[in-house]
């Protein structure tokens, strides 16, 4: 490390109703891995923002190599030799490799020349690509692949890394963390976003915690314990959901060699899918993004129908059924996607509430809808799942991530489902938010549900999970009991690095 | 019936005539749907555009200072739309439907007083040498300038989408408006522009319709052709080289239907009139099998603030 | 620089003030139109609005504002349903033409028998003429997955081919003396939809206008129907999760609008138009689509946004004779209404402020 690279000072930026950064100041050094941590929502989103040149600070300076740097737009950054990996990847499907990674560079090479240039960078930093390969059809890994060969071929000097883990298997993780150690060997500063405590302590050099918007603190990741990092995230003792263990029942829910073709047009089909989910028992299955999790949601909730005897609930056929019928034998579903999928993002939660509800809760009659039971049934839920907002009448969009997904899980769980299956539960939500709903699946088990939860974070699986199975391809692989995996073990379950090579450093 | 009255070359020539303004029109909207943008007004931009023509030109005298005014007028007209869409974030649909009604009431209320109205003709243009071609010649080299403009736009859409970054770009935002704004592009802008051209495009295509195709002034002269270039773009899976073939294919299914008409026929006037529509109906269903083709973000708002 | 921000929830209050802030801006814009028309601005607003309602002549005007209107807010009711789920009938003009000429047909079929079950034959006539005319998209969606705009669309041009053969062919008066048209229905009193109050302009169609409100405000908020209607508008995703059939959805949507434009040309032909020509639709399938949208898709604000256009309809044809303003302006000045409306609806769900220049 050779003195600082960039420097901010003082960096503030508000939103109506909220201050998404204040008063951020810290320094990466050049060559450094520097660690941003923080939970959902604690600004580190709208830091980067500023300094790839997304976003106008209200206040406060940067300074890179020592010039005063302000990027007014994204190119203006990538000139100053600024790079960044997206979270929600800013990749275009329909188009190949070549012309995405050409569309991030200011003036890219003839079409056959970049696409030469990006067999030979993915290979020298060990992430093999095919230039003339549609994005759409490349895995969570490869898209990602995309996105770091487009800003290595620009020498970034500071290359931004937003959760690049979150849609990869731990041997994915571990090729990748050896090209960016190459990178810092280079002398490619790396400032790195996580909330992931043990990749930053394998991986960083220094870390920046951030809390609502401002700094709380910095460590050096290897000399502190994930414990000590956590509570400076999260500014108070975090809640461990607890079991109480009830006991494991007769089967629910049987899958039978279930496949069905994805309706999504870069989606995953299904392939012979077998399992079996009985009463209190949390069935967790693992997977990098897009290996059919949404596909298997479909099939369960019934949006998706399958052929014949492909899903059975407690000894009723249910393959050729809607949701409601599903519902009304007990089979409930809470996708991924809260807004627009979960929820209506324009409607109010009463109206949210019949959305799914109006079956069991009875809250129709001959097809007309009573309006006062819903209020009733929203209300419990807002009590109950503790969801913060002025009132049932407010639309779903107004809701933070969190209470939206604590709203969502709520009307569900007091549905009183037999078995129930929830996809990336708490997904973006914060720490306390997640604790309460993982500790509402656990009670909702021991009361002797069968649950299924489709989720990315091992931890989470880890942690609540009776079994353990994971999606690769639309396959899933052998079912094993939870306790006693190594990462080593759930990472092949996963895939393994599929076939991608390791960097020879 | 006298099929001996309908002349294999003139067919062919007027099959050009009939196509260019659907060219035109659909062409432009090619580009305005690769942008990612669905604008449901070409119906009304080219009934603005055939009147803003046909008005220059007859009080210039000029056909070429007319269709440049078409162009004018197409474009201005979209301006509203993209005003709607772009600033306002309108529903896409409904400001289309708003921008053909808009149009079709403009475009009579400046018709007043042209109806009836002859415009000065527009210019051959044989080009030497190959218009003496037998057949060929008569049929492909002996249009007016426009048809060759339609013609080579069609040409350089499908390069500039195909070879440059322009083009390039430009896709980028049909596909996916959130990706190319994360990559700093500026897609608001870049839509109007598409927008703009598309409105353009149109007005040229109605002034074809009305400086040389019919060449006269009649309220809702256009009579659905807007509407039938949105399905052409639909039938050529946003390839520009199938637009082409398509406003041939259209323009051909007009003029036969025409000449049947004036032959006699024993299939009644109003059973030929609809068949274009009819057609059309038929076609858009054999390809919306097959729409894997379309810009990803078509039609969607962007608010780069959600 | 102005900056657009998304409010947490849509307003209530700007939800009933954007059709009247849209109505202001368009007399405005209007009447600037008119005076470089050359016509007083004042005096030729004051005709479309005021003159129909108040002026001597009022006893006169009033009553066709039930004419106009009561087609208006048929077609667009059933249009506002499918627009709520965003499924787009802009056909109406070909389901409201086919509707008549069925209707008619039927009626005319049983000249010169006079009997009472005549005119609800007529009725159920008109509304399976557009009903049939909604569902070729309707199916064709379903079926193959085509675009339902296009082809309803496409559909009106092939309906006025139909009403041209109907009206110089099969529905031609034979005692016409060759001239295209049916027979005036209202010589056929089985036939004739007349004003059930003399001179009041209440004939059946404003009773089934009425009707279609309110059916179609309780379908809305409170039937389970309705509900999904506007779930698929908001979120189709969602609605699938709820369990929402999106082609029976399509399906009754389009038939309900199909079959609503199809009643309101009948109660058209047989009473205000009198028979089957060639020109006898003037546009409202086109207007009804303003007419929705400026009622916000909503039965009452349709009801109100209904009497608004037949004024303009009335007033403009005042103005016409009066002042010599064109028709075409009136067409215009209804477009605009239109556009102005989707301009400020934007303040529905954002929120407006003066920023400084924000990047990117």
């Amino acid at each position: 490390m050779t003195g600082a690279l960039l420097k901010l000072n003082g960096l503030t930026k508000a939103y109506p109703g909220v201050v998404a950064n204040n008063n951020v100041s810290f320094e990466i050094g050049k060559g450094e891995v520097h660690a941003l941590l923080g939970e959902n929502g604690a600004g580190k989103s709208t830091l980067v923002k500023m300094i790839y040149g997304l976003v106008k600070p209200d206040n406060g300076t940067m300074v890179m190599n020592g010039q005063e740097y302000v990027p007014v737009k994204p190119s203006a950054a990538r000139q100053a030799g600024v790079a960044m990996v997206f979270q929600h990847f800013s990749l275009f499907d329909a188009l190949n490799v070549a012309e995405n990674i050409a569309l991030g560079m200011e003036n890219p090479p003839k079409m056959r020349d970049l696409a030469a240039r990006i067999k030979e960078v993915s290979e020298t930093y060990g992430l093999p690509l095919d230039p003339y390969r549609t994005v759409g059809d490349l895995s969570a890994g490869e898209r990602q692949r995309v996105e770091i060969i487009r800003c290595l071929l620009q020498d970034p000097s500071l290359l931004i890394m937003d959760e690049p883990t979150s849609v990869l298997t731990p041997q994915e993780v571990d090729i990748l963390f050896e090209t960016l150690r190459k990178l810092s060997a280079e002398g490619t500063a790396i400032l790195y976003i996580s909330h992931k405590l043990e990749e930053i302590r394998t991986l960083c050099d220094n870390a920046t915690i951030l809390r609502l918007g401002e700094v709380v603190g910095d460590c050096i990741p290897r000399e502190t314990t994930a414990r000590d990092m956590a509570e400076m995230m999260v500014g108070s003792k975090l809640h461990v959901p607890e079991r109480t263990g009830g006991d494991i029942g007769p089967v629910l829910l049987e899958l039978n060699d279930l496949s069905v073709p994805s309706p999504a047009e870069f989606g995953t089909a299904l392939k012979g899918i077998r399992m079996e989910v009985r009463s209190g028992e949390i069935l967790g299955i693992g997977g990098v993004a897009g290996n059919g999790q949404d596909e298997l949601l479909g099939a369960l909730s019934g949006e998706l129908l399958t052929k014949a005897g492909t899903i059975v609930l407690e000894g009723d056929d249910v393959s050729q059924m809607g949701p409601v019928g599903r519902r009304k034998l007990g089979l409930l579903t809470a996708p991924e996607e809260r807004l627009g999928h979960a929820a209506a993002p324009d409607m109010s939660l009463i109206e949210n509430a019949v959305l799914t509800g109006s079956v069991r809760e009875d809250l129709e009659k001959n097809g007309f809808l009573k309006w006062g039971k819903a209020r009733t049934f929203a209300e419990t839920i807002i009590e109950k799942f503790d969801v913060r907002t002025p009132g049932p009448g407010n639309a779903a969009r107004s809701l933070s991530g969190g209470n939206l997904q604590k709203f969502v899980i709520g009307r569900e769980v007091l549905q009183r489902p037999d078995v129930l299956v929830v996809n990336q539960p708490t997904w973006g939500v914060d720490a306390a938010a997640a604790a309460d709903i993982r500790q509402s699946l656990l009670d909702l088990a021991a009361a002797g549900a069968a649950i299924i939860c489709i989720s990315q974070d091992l931890d989470e699986l880890m942690e609540i999970s009776d079994h353990f199975a994971a999606l690769n391809e639309g396959r899933l692989s052998e079912i094993r009991p939870a306790k006693g995996l190594t990462v080593d073990e759930i990472g092949l379950m996963m895939g393994g690095a599929h076939g991608m090579e390791v960097a020879h450093v | 019936m006298d099929f001996s009255s309908i002349n294999p070359v003139l067919l062919l020539a007027s099959l050009i005539v009939a196509a260019t303004p659907l060219l035109l029109a659909a062409i432009g909207e090619l580009v305005v749907e690769k942008a990612g943008v669905l604008n449901l007004g070409v119906e009304g931009m080219m009934i603005t555009g055939a009147i803003c023509g046909f008005a220059i030109a007859v009080n210039t005298g000029s056909p070429v200072v007319g269709l440049l005014a078409a162009a004018v007028g197409g474009a201005v007209l979209s301006m509203l739309f993209a005003l709607l869409t772009q600033y306002a974030l309108a529903n896409q649909v409904a400001s289309g439907l708003a921008l053909t009604l808009f149009g079709l009431g403009l475009s009579s209320l400046i018709g007043q007083g042209y109806q009836g109205v002859k415009p000065p003709s527009f210019p051959r243009f044989d080009i030497p040498v190959l218009s003496d071609i037998p057949f060929l010649g008569p049929v492909l080299f002996t249009q007016d300038f426009i048809v060759y403009l339609a013609f080579f736009l069609t040409l350089g859409v499908w390069a500039v989408l195909k070879y440059s970054r322009a083009g390039l770009i430009l896709r980028a935002v049909g596909e996916s408006h959130d990706a190319a704004h994360a990559l700093g592009y500026k897609v608001v802008r870049i839509r109007v522009l598409a927008i703009l051209f598309g409105g353009a495009c149109a007005g040229m295509g109605g002034a074809y319709i009305s400086l040389i195709r019919v060449p006269q002034w009649t309220e809702g002269m256009t009579a659905g052709i807007g509407w039938i270039a949105l399905a052409l773009v639909v039938f050529a899976s946003w390839k520009p080289w199938r637009v082409l073939l398509g406003a041939c294919l259209f323009g051909g299914i007009n003029v036969l239907q025409l000449n049947l008409q004036a032959a006699g026929i024993a299939i009644p006037v109003e059973i030929l009139a609809m068949s274009p529509y009819v057609i059309t109906i038929v076609v858009l269903v054999i390809m919306s099998a097959d729409r894997s083709r379309a810009p990803a973000s078509l039609g969607k708002v962007f608010h780069a603030g959600s | 620089m102005i900056k657009l921000e998304k409010r947490p929830q849509p307003s209530k209050a700007w939800t009933y003030l954007t059709p009247l802030l849209a109505v202001a801006l368009t007399m405005i814009v209007g009447g600037a139109l008119f005076a470089s028309l050359g016509k007083d601005p004042v005096v030729a607003i004051k005709t479309i609005f005021w003159e129909p309602l108040f002026s001597e002549f009022a006893f006169y005007y009033r009553p066709q504002l039930l004419v106009k209107g009561a087609p208006l807010v048929l077609i667009a009711i059933g249009l506002s349903l499918g627009f709520r789920a965003g499924i787009w009938n802009i056909g109406a003009e070909g389901q409201y033409i086919m509707g008549a000429i069925v209707g008619a047909g039927v009626g005319l079929a049983f000249y010169p028998m006079e009997a009472f079950y005549i005119f609800p034959l007529m009725v159920i006539a008109g509304a399976l003429g557009g009903w049939i005319w909604a569902m070729i998209p309707a199916f064709l969606k379903v079926r193959f997955g085509t675009n339902e705009i296009l082809v309803s669309l496409m559909l009106v041009y092939v309906a006025e081919q139909l009403l041209a053969s109907a009206s110089l062919g099969l529905l031609r008066n034979p005692d016409g003396h060759g001239f295209p048209g049916s027979r005036n229905l209202r010589d056929y009193a089985s036939a004739h939809n007349g004003d059930l109050i003399a001179n009041t302009g209440m004939h059946w169609g404003v009773v089934a206008a009425l009707i279609a409100v309110i059916f179609a405000y309780v379908l809305l908020n409170r039937h389970m129907l309705g509900f999904h209607i506007r779930l698929t508008g908001e979120a189709p995703r969602a609605a699938k999760f709820a369990g929402v059939n999106p082609s029976r959805l399509i399906l009754i949507c389009l038939g309900a609008s199909g079959a609503l434009a199809g009643v309101a040309g009948l109660f058209e032909v047989s009473g205000p138009a009198g028979q089957v020509s060639i020109d006898f639709n003037v546009g409202y399938g086109f207007t009804a689509i303003i007419v929705a949208f400026l009622g916000r898709l909503h039965p009452v604000g349709i009801l109100l946004a209904g009497a608004l256009m037949a004024l303009t309809y009335i007033g403009g044809e005042i103005a016409q004779s009066k002042l010599g303003l064109p028709a075409a302006a009136i067409q215009l000045f209804q477009g605009m209404l239109l556009f102005f409306l989707l301009t400020v609806d934007v303040l529905t769900n954002f929120r407006i402020r003066l920023a400084k220049r924000e990047v990117a």
